[in-house]
């Protein structure tokens, strides 16, 4: 579904992706790793079409269209959905009047018929129970005065609402306690449907215990450096990512 | 603009009576400029408090008033400014005594420092670097509404020249003293020009006293240019008797990616108003303008503060903070003006104060202006006392409340004094900030004026 | 204003305000034809000996005109606002307009279908059965006053709420003891203009003890070409008593500027409160600056009694030019001042807009929230006064003032006055500029809402705290509004 080449971005004139590859067919599910500062928050974005990012080079395919073409919204309806590493927040707005006019977005891009505002928070209900999300978070401005654990839950229930068909969670496990690790593992795991796929971004192998990938690839200076299988993840949690850089050094 | 005609008039005899000897002792250069400005003058007027910059202060108190004499300086007044020694212990500067806004001859008129940077008189100067005064002179103290600015460069032929070169600068600040010193009642301008270089650097001290109890009126102008990449800083301490008015307006013209600061630090003195003009004249400047001031009796004390983003990416952030004892006033007029294309704007403003009194009053208008969109601007402004909790917190500690109000207040004041970049400095200040606070009289030891 | 169920309301209000909007057009632009009277252009003593005859007024109200407009002439149009005023003829407005009915208007079939059709067009219906909810409307077109709906309702509680005129006819003793007590003739010159020329406006007391139990509320209508409008407000508060008032007003598009100068007192006697909300949706102009209203308006209330609290809600989407500062004298103990201000500035309009806080009595507590909205080449200043008093113990201000630039054309102002003469005051204030967020429209955008939804939705945030001070029916207008005024400010 998704078909990365030579993907090649710069922020600021500043090169920081330095020619990716990388395909996701439907149904896989993909783990990056990599050292802060290598590029992973950066590839997700370009993905979601922030224009922080300069795309200066390659081509992005999403179920053969050009994906680089696509504005943000666009990407986001045709069910590309980023969970932010640092989600955004918006005083003042209500999550309920903000994933409404997400969800009733999407309805319409589809042609559908808006929700009732009885379905909606029908809907709402369920899926909250789903991440085991506390109910009052819902009537909060978004994402104000979550703490750090909150905000991520909150990133995986708004996934469930919008039902996406790539996910890319970009750290969606850092800063999480072993609980709410498993919760927002869980959550992953039970909106997963066969079609579906997901790039998962993440520092540690602790979450790929409930998440399991069907490759992983390690993000190093802007460019995937290593791909193999899950027990890639097993040895990087062990050696950290030293070797890799040295590898990675000693061919240049 | 409101004028005061009656006033205006007055200034307006003192000028014409005077300025033919103002003439003939000034270069061709200077004197250009002062038909024009007493033209402004005229139209402009002495400040009244209908003018908005000035609502708050109340000029009469001083200006209506028979000064003696328009101060004109003769070789014998400088004798005594020559005995005066600063008493700030460690404080190691390059130290110039300026007598009534003029410069000693005694001392020669202008001294060469290492890297070829120049101290001493404008008047002087104006004579042996035309060039270079004629470069800056008179190119950024402008207003549309403050007579005051145009009355000095009307009259004004003295003050402190400096001019650091590219690149240079110096291992220790530059003092300036201005001693106000007279058997009569009298009214002096001087005009400072304050040169600083690409990539140059300097740190000026200036410090006010008074050295007799006569009445004193004192306007001020200091044009300030600091070019690229280069660092300047300016320190004032005032420190006046309670019969003395001082009116400074202060511009400084920054280029690209400079950096400026300015502490007016206000200890004493009878009615003391700073107009301080940043102009952020190149992409990537910063400036800083801290203010502390501690007024009792029936002092008043008014800083203006204008801040002026004209290219992008510039930074600024301004701390005023005031203790108002007794029956005294303060004011503070802030300003962010933000040009359309300076976007990429960080400015800050903050205006905090305590009155000690039921009869001490503050106003305060923190303002801002935003031309273009991509800023982030934010001001903040407080009237109040201490903290109660605070207080209540020390003297749960066993500290007795007076001593514990005085810790409190010498911790707010703390929070400007501490951008002082001299050390010795800074320490001293803050001693003559507690003797301050504690009600002793906080004169240099060498002030004869008892003005408590 | 519009009347809806709150019922109904409560669970579509969310897909009103996404779906509702279609366009960013004036929607109350249309000009009623209508048979008008009107009185020739120009302004004179004769001018106002006419209006005050044609109203059948006494004596002593015609003394007040003219002394009024003895005192208008002797005075200059204010300069300091951060605005500028294309040069106004005062001798070129038609100072009185009404449409033609009968003088007193017994029964709705008194009033003409077209008047009721227009209305109805503004979502204001004049019958009274059509309201579903508790709102009582003073209708006002151009200089008079239409209709005045549940007034017999109200009347046996004992409020009175009717049209001015009919309150000087009817209770010259409170009108002759109240009007001009907040905002005297010569408090400014706009205020001395309306009092000499005003035509119409709204009357209330609420007497001792009594809740009114319904929105009251007075929906103004410029209707008619070069006529100015100049209506007063009278709203009185006996000791604890409590209402809340609305006002609305909408006015055709011209390619001409319009004069609007109100005044508006309030008076809150001892532990009395009134809330005052405003949404404001004159006529701008158009995309290029040309027509629209020129919104002068004098606010002031006094809180006289102890313990009274008056609170002013305004959303400010409208009008050319705003000139406008809802005050508080906070002369009683313990009592309180509010101020909750939404302006937004667009296309070429220009406000300058803020509150006056005047502590006098001791305890006194005054709270300022303003949130300026600037995009296009709009031009928003915030001008604030907080004034302790020497006697004014223990008073105490909070001011939050927060502008939001959408667009590089347009401006944000801050000018606060804050003057403290007692030491046992605390008065803080707090601004902050920047732009809309563009994270935050990135993170609305990652979740499929397209930019400009995610600006409606980011601004109404921004402006939550006062749209929440708003009577629920008044909270949706507004932030459809906003949403709409803001159409087409960022691409
Ligand atoms: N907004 C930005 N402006 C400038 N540089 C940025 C910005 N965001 C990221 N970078 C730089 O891009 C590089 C990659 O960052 P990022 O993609 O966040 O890495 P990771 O997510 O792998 O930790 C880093 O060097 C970072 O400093
Ligand atoms: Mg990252």
């Amino acid at each position: 579904m998704l078909v990365i080449k030579n993907l090649h971005a710069a922020i600021e004139g500043k090169k920081i992706l330095r020619g990716i590859s990388l395909e996701v067919k439907p149904g896989e599910i993909h783990a990056i790793m990599g050292p802060n500062g290598s590029g992973k928050s950066t590839l997700a974005a370009v993905l979601a079409g922030r224009d922080l990012a300069e795309v200066t080079e390659g081509s992005v395919t999403y179920f053969g269209r050009n994906l680089l073409e696509m504005a943000p919204e666009d990407r986001s309806r045709e069910g590309i959905f980023l969970g932010f590493q640092y989600p955004i927040e918006i005083p003042g707005v209500s999550m309920v009047n903000f994933l409404k006019t997400a969800v009733n977005e999407h309805r319409k891009y589809k042609g559908l018929e808006p929700l009732s505002a009885s379905d909606f928070l029908r809907i709402m209900r369920e899926k909250k129970e789903l991440v085991d999300i506390d109910s009052k978070l819902a009537n909060r401005s978004v994402n104000e005065g979550f703490s750090g654990g909150e905000k991520k839950k909150n990133e995986i229930f708004q996934m469930a609402m919008l039902e996406p068909k790539l996910a890319i969670l970009d750290e969606t496990d850092s800063g999480l306690d072993i609980d709410a690790l498993r919760v927002v593992a869980n959550g992953v795991n039970k909106l997963k449907r066969p079609d579906n796929s997901a790039i998962v971004i993440t520092h540690y192998q602790r979450l790929l215990d409930y998440i399991v990938p069907d490759v992983v690839h390690v993000l190093y200076d802007g460019r995937i450096v290593k791909s193999a299988g899950k027990e890639l993840a097993l040895e990087l949690e062990e050696k950290g990512y030293d070797w890799i850089k040295k590898e990675v050094d000693n061919q240049n | 603009m409101a004028v005061n005609s009656e006033l205006t008039e007055l200034y307006s005899g003192i000028y014409t009576d005077n300025i033919r000897r103002i003439r003939e002792g000034s270069t061709s250069f200077l004197n250009a400029f002062r038909d024009a400005a007493f033209d402004r003058f005229t139209t402009l007027g002495i400040p009244t408090r209908k003018n908005e910059n000035y609502k708050y202060t109340n000029l009469d108190l001083f200006f209506r008033h028979n000064y003696k004499t328009y101060f004109i300086p003769d070789e014998s007044d400088f004798v005594k400014a020559e005995e005066f020694r600063c008493d700030i212990t460690d404080l190691d500067t390059h130290g110039v005594v300026l007598l009534n806004g003029f410069y000693p001859t005694i001392n020669g008129k202008i001294r060469t420092l290492p890297g070829e940077i120049l101290i001493g008189s404008l008047n002087e100067a104006s004579r042996r670097f035309p060039d270079l005064v004629e470069r800056h002179y008179g190119k950024y103290a402008k207003s549309n509404s403050d007579g005051l600015v145009h009355l000095n460069t009307a009259m004004a032929s003295d003050g402190v020249f400096v001019h650091v070169p590219q690149g240079s600068h110096l291992n220790k600040p530059v003092q300036v003293i201005n001693l106000v010193d007279s058997t009569e009642d009298v009214f002096n301008q001087h005009r400072n020009l304050i040169i600083v270089d690409d990539n140059a650097d300097l740190t000026i001290i200036i410090c006010d006293h008074t050295l007799s109890p006569q009445k004193f009126l004192t306007n001020a102008v200091t044009e300030i240019y600091v070019g690229e990449n280069a660092r300047f800083n300016i320190i004032r301490v005032q420190n006046e008797h309670n019969n003395a008015c001082k009116v400074t307006h202060t511009f400084i013209h920054q280029g690209r990616n400079s950096y400026s600061s300015s502490n007016n630090l206000t200890l004493h003195g009878g009615l003391v108003r700073n107009n301080t003009y940043h102009f952020l004249g190149g992409e990537g400047a910063e400036s800083s303008s801290f203010g502390l001031y501690l007024s009792d009796k029936w002092q008043h004390v008014d800083n203006l503060v204008s801040v002026e983003h004209a290219f992008p990416n510039c930074t600024s952030n301004q701390l005023f903070k005031g203790v108002l004892d007794e029956m005294s006033t303060g004011a503070f007029n802030g300003r962010i003006f933000v040009d359309p294309k300076a976007q990429g704007t960080l400015a800050y403003q903050k205006n905090n104060n305590i009155l000690l009194t039921d009869d001490a009053k503050m106003y305060t208008k923190p303002q801002l202006e935003i031309y273009a969109d991509d800023v982030k601007c934010s001001h903040g402004a407080t009237v109040g006392q201490l903290d109660e909790n605070a207080l209540f917190y020390l003297q749960s500690r066993g500290i007795d409340k007076r001593e514990a109000k005085l810790l409190l207040m010498l911790g707010f004041a703390h929070e400007v004094i501490q951008n002082i970049g001299v050390e010795a400095l800074r320490e001293r200040i803050d001693n003559l900030v507690m003797q301050r606070l504690k009600g002793e009289l906080s004169r240099c030891a060498s002030c004869m004026v008892k003005c408590g | 204003m519009l009347v809806y169920d709150k019922r109904k309301l409560m669970e579509t209000d969310q897909d009103r305000i996404i779906n509702d909007v279609t366009s960013g057009d004036y929607k109350y632009g249309f000009y009623t034809d209508i048979e008008t009277e009107k009185i020739p252009r120009g302004l004179n003593e004769d001018t106002v000996r006419l209006i005050s005859e044609k109203k059948e007024e006494p004596e002593w109200l015609l003394e007040f005109r003219l002394k009024s407009f003895r005192q208008w002439q002797n005075m200059k149009m204010p300069s300091w606002a951060n605005l500028k005023i294309p040069e106004i003829d005062y001798q070129d407005i038609i100072y009185y307009a009404a449409p033609r009915q009968k003088p007193r208007v017994n029964s709705l079939d008194d009033i003409d279908p077209e008047l009721k059709r227009t209305f109805d067009r503004l979502g204001i219906p004049l019958e009274e059965q059509k309201h579903l909810s508790g709102v009582a409307v003073d209708a006002v077109m151009d200089s008079v006053s239409v209709k005045t709906t549940f007034r017999e309702t109200l009347a046996e509680m004992g409020i009175i709420f009717c049209s001015f005129s009919e309150a000087v006819r009817e209770f010259p003793e409170l009108v002759r003891r109240y009007m001009g007590s907040v905002v005297p003739y010569t408090d400014n010159f706009f205020a001395a203009l309306n009092s000499a020329v005003f035509s119409d406006g709204s009357f209330c007391y609420v007497p001792k003890g009594i809740r009114c139990p319904m929105e009251l509320s007075t929906y103004f209508r410029i209707n008619s070409a070069n006529t100015g409008q100049f209506e007063r407000t009278l709203l009185v508060a006996d000791e604890e008593s409590y209402v809340s008032y609305l006002e609305g007003c909408t006015a055709p598009m011209r390619d001409e500027n319009q004069l609007h100068a109100a005044v508006v007192e309030i008076i809150a006697e001892k532990n009395a409160e009134v809330k005052y909300s405003t949404v404001q949706n004159w006529y701008p102009g158009d995309k290029d600056g040309n027509g629209g209203i020129f919104n002068f308006v004098t606010k002031r209330g006094l809180c006289r009694g102890e313990g009274s609290k008056i609170s002013w809600t305004q959303v400010e989407t409208g009008s050319a030019i705003t000139w406008k500062y809802p005050s508080c004298i906070l002369r009683g103990d313990n009592s309180t001042g509010e101020f909750y201000s939404v302006a937004v500035t667009n296309n070429h309009q220009q406000a300058d807009t803020g509150t006056k806080m005047i502590h006098i009595g001791r305890n006194t507590k005054s709270t300022i929230v303003s949130k300026g909205i600037s995009a296009g080449y709009g031009q928003n200043s915030y001008r604030g006064l907080v004034k302790v008093l020497k006697n004014a113990k223990d008073a105490r201000n909070f001011s939050q003032c927060d502008s939001l630039l959408l667009g590089d054309k347009c401006g944000a102002h801050t000018f606060p006055y804050l003057e403290v003469d007692n030491q046992s005051a605390i008065v803080e204030h707090e601004a902050t500029t920047s732009k809309i967020g563009e994270d935050q429209i990135f993170y609305c955008n990652q979740r499929g809402i397209s930019t400009e939804d995610a600006i409606g939705l980011i601004v109404n945030g921004y402006a939550r705290e006062v749209i929440n001070k708003l009577p629920m029916e008044f909270a949706v207008e507004a932030q459809k509004l906003l949403q709409i005024s803001l159409e087409g400010s960022v691409g």
